[in-house]
């Protein structure tokens, strides 16, 4: 019974600790896959088509690992997000941009990456998934030291 | 955290800076001791007090972000905040009308 009261109360002093986090949304299940397919499926991503309407600006080769400047953008109508995979990585989803009305699917970011690899965006546009990639050679990598 | 909000051709640009150590919890320090993570988690995008874009990011951000986002049109004097939370539960926001 105590013991039960004791972890009761460490949950609610943690509730009240942390509010902000426990009301803004991280996909933990899927930032903490390692793999890129569990990643897509904590997302709940489905089948992905590839799409020339979607562009990923990054150089070929990235001297440093520890900021690789890439710049992603969808020019397929109603795109409301972008994901962004690093398929080598440790941990390979990056980030996932979400666009309410009044933004337009564009951002620009700087990553790190730990060894050469494939990028890959995805879209989400009317429920359907669309999926770009491009590979950035990595000289010196930006993930341990 | 640094912000500069501009019009562009038929969009506004935002180009924001965070001061963050995006440490990814694999890095060792001098005594050859884990360095814990420590890396925002989660974005909001706020025009004129409206949600335009909410986003998640993982610890592969690079240390101190710089993002640029875009915003569908946009008149001078606009408000634009940007806020971040990280795996501490810190936050910050910074504001700027658009320039």
């Amino acid at each position: 019974m105590n013991h039960l009261r004791r972890t009761l109360l460490a949950a609610l002093a943690f509730a009240i600790a942390r509010p902000l986090a426990a009301l803004a949304a991280w996909n933990k299940g899927a930032f903490t896959a390692t793999t890129p397919g569990e990643a897509l499926k904590s997302l709940g991503v489905g089948n992905a088509a590839a799409s020339k309407d979607l562009h990923i600006e990054a150089p070929e080769i990235a001297e440093n690992g520890a900021v690789v400047p890439i710049e992603i953008s969808s020019a397929i109508a109603g795109t409301n997000a972008l994901i962004v995979m690093i398929e080598k990585n440790p941990f390979p989803l990056t980030a996932r941009f979400d666009f309410k009305e009044g933004a337009l699917p564009f951002v620009k970011l700087n990553v790190k990456m730990g060894e050469t690899s494939d990028v890959r965006v995805l879209a989400e546009a009317a429920g359907k998934y669309y999926s770009a990639t491009k590979e950035i050679k990595v000289t010196i990598g930006g993930c341990g030291g | 955290m640094k912000i500069r909000a501009s019009l562009g051709s038929g969009f506004t640009e935002v180009r924001v800076l965070m001061t963050h150590p995006m440490e990814t919890g694999l890095r060792k320090d001098a005594d050859g001791k884990i360095v814990p993570q420590h890396f925002i988690q989660n974005l909001t995008v706020k025009l004129n007090g409206k949600t335009v874009l909410d986003a998640q990011i993982s610890q592969a951000v690079s240390r101190n972000p710089v993002f640029s986002f875009r915003l569908n049109g946009g008149a001078k004097g606009d408000k634009i905040e940007v806020s971040w939370l990280d795996n501490h539960g810190e936050s910050a926001a910074i504001e700027a009308a658009v320039a």
